[in-house]
């Protein structure tokens, strides 16, 4: 059964130097003060997984957190380039950023695989691309029955998934609803999970479209009202667009950017 | 008076128009967005809107200002999970048309989002990579590509294929086996271009109106521009819509008009 812990100590009990850690929320409900929190216990050469880095990865990637990337969009949405991310790529700054890059569809299929218990995903992907012949982890297969040739990608299968939700119960289930991307894949698939929520309740009165993660499948519940700000939790907040934008500028420059994390995540305590 | 506008408004309202009642579009954020909810709002009522996001059938009343806006999941028939709209939407060809955007394409419409510069390892540009995109020039049924044009961004080879045009020519797309029929227009913010019906060289076929050929043909790389053949232009007759035009990332109702600033 989860247990409802501090976001300090879920973060302590869940995320060690050099794991494989997977943030999923697409747009909506990113675990952003999860995020602050590995950067505040400095946490180092993780390997961060998600389909699209966002802010959340841009801020663990500049501050030196990670050394590999897996991934398949990296950008700052409707804004343009995520600054720290290409520093890294572009200039080994802070560290070098090695990347296993991949499209949405191959690391949907990737979590689905991992979820289900299997060692890989099939699907029609990637063909007559230049992305097989720079990642590792995307293979033609043979379909035993027809013939035809597929994309096969390996399942991924992260030592931890880290999600944000709207609310649990007190027993630790966890009730979230909107776009939910690829959250419950991805926390199936790992093999500790953090989900941080808006608030608990006593009793999950049913939602629209609603996804509840059962007790019994996850590892840690940590409360963190606002903790998907700049993004949102639908039905608790609204996307700060004005700060995704604002973010364009603050991590254009390394020590604007350097500043700014030391003022709003290292000087910062935890919400709960 | 004389009716004016920016480029990006002509590019906008030349991609709505592709759309039509009924088709089933794969929609990404900021221009081709726009685009699908003007034709929405005015010429295309029952156009299907499907976000990467998993909302299939979004009517958003604002122009929603990312692929997981709120109002999109508020609005939508249904909301889904991103494996299950790649893998029951997209991949079996449930999707009639495809806006993709690009960084560089080239004359066989072959489409770069991933790095600029020879080396993937040391690129001189890191660009946002993949997203959706490879699967939706693979499946959709057809593809809508949207760029402003200029000389880097019409090049002669790729630095990287991301998604697949025509590859390097006529049957190659099948050759590769993917479904869908590939890009029918490129759209840019002078003209538009489509492939040729034997060789699927990207051709220039179309002006936009305030424009003159010699421009629309500056910046084309090696794509023909034989396709006018001498005639005038077909080029739009203005921003003739019904319901007026979106400006600024918002609806606005009544026309409005601006200066047209091509470069």
């Amino acid at each position: 059964m989860a247990e409802i812990v501090s976001l300090p100590d879920g973060i302590a009990a869940v995320v060690n130097d050099g794991d494989t850690i997977v943030m999923e929320g697409f747009t909506h409900l990113i675990p952003f003060a999860a995020g602050h929190e590995i950067i505040r216990q400095r946490r180092r050469d993780l390997t961060l997984v998600r389909m699209t880095p966002d802010l959340i990865y841009d801020q663990l990637i500049g501050m030196g957190c990670a050394s590999k990337l897996i991934f398949s969009w990296g950008g700052n949405p409707g804004v343009g380039s995520l600054h720290r991310f290409r520093d890294a790529v572009e200039n080994g700054w802070p560290l070098p950023l090695e990347l296993e890059e991949h499209s949405h569809a191959g690391m949907a299929n990737r979590y689905l695989a991992g979820a289900s218990g299997l060692p890989f995903a099939v699907l029609r992907g990637y063909v007559g691309t230049d992305l097989p012949a720079q990642t590792d982890t995307i293979r033609p297969i043979t379909c035993p029955f027809t013939g035809e040739v597929l994309t096969a990608v390996p399942a991924l299968s992260p030592d931890v998934t880290i999600i944000h939700a709207q609310r649990a119960d007190r027993k630790g289930n966890v009730q979230m609803w909107g776009i939910l991307g690829v959250q419950k894949e991805a926390v199936l698939a790992a093999k500790r999970s953090l989900i941080t929520v808006e608030e608990i309740v006593d009793s999950l009165d049913p939602k629209p479209q609603e996804v509840v993660l059962p007790s019994f499948a996850t590892t840690y519940v940590a409360v963190a009202p606002g903790g998907s700000h700049p993004s949102y939790a639908q039905g608790y907040s609204l996307r700060d667009n004005a700060f995704y934008t604002e973010w364009d500028a603050i991590s254009k420059d390394r020590d604007t950017f350097l500043r700014w994390m030391e003022a709003n995540v290292l000087q910062t305590e935890s919400v709960a | 008076m004389t009716a004016t506008y920016t480029s990006d408004e002509m590019m906008t309202v030349a991609a709505a128009r592709q759309l039509h009642n009924g088709t089933v579009c794969f929609v990404g954020i900021g221009l081709p967005s726009t685009a699908a909810n003007l034709a929405r709002v005015t010429s295309a009522p029952d156009v299907v809107l499907i976000y990467e996001s998993g909302t299939l059938g979004a009517k958003p009343d604002r122009l929603p200002l990312s692929i997981g806006d709120g109002i999109l999941a508020e609005t939508a028939d249904a909301v889904v999970s991103v494996p299950e709209v790649f893998n029951y939407w997209l991949q079996p060809g449930r999707i009639d048309v495809g806006f993709l955007s690009a960084a560089q394409i080239d004359r066989y419409a072959n489409i770069n989002t991933t790095v600029i510069g020879a080396d993937y390892h040391h690129p001189r540009v890191r660009l946002p990579g993949a997203g959706g995109a490879p699967e939706i020039a693979a499946s959709c049924r057809e593809v809508v590509v949207v760029l402003r044009q200029t000389p880097r961004t019409f090049v002669d080879r790729v630095d990287f294929i991301t998604s697949v045009g025509f590859g390097s020519g006529s049957g190659d797309r099948q050759r590769l086996g993917l479904t869908g029929s590939g890009p029918r227009v490129v759209i840019t913010d002078f003209g538009i271009l489509s492939p040729d019906a034997e060789t699927c060289e990207l051709t220039l076929v179309s002006v936009h109106q305030g424009f003159s050929a010699e421009d629309a043909r500056a910046g084309l790389g090696r794509c023909r521009q034989d396709g006018l053949r001498g005639a005038p232009p077909r080029g739009y007759t203005g921003l003739d819509l019904p319901h007026g035009t979106y400006c600024h990332g918002r609806m606005v109702v009544e026309r409005r008009y601006r200066t047209m600033t091509p470069r």
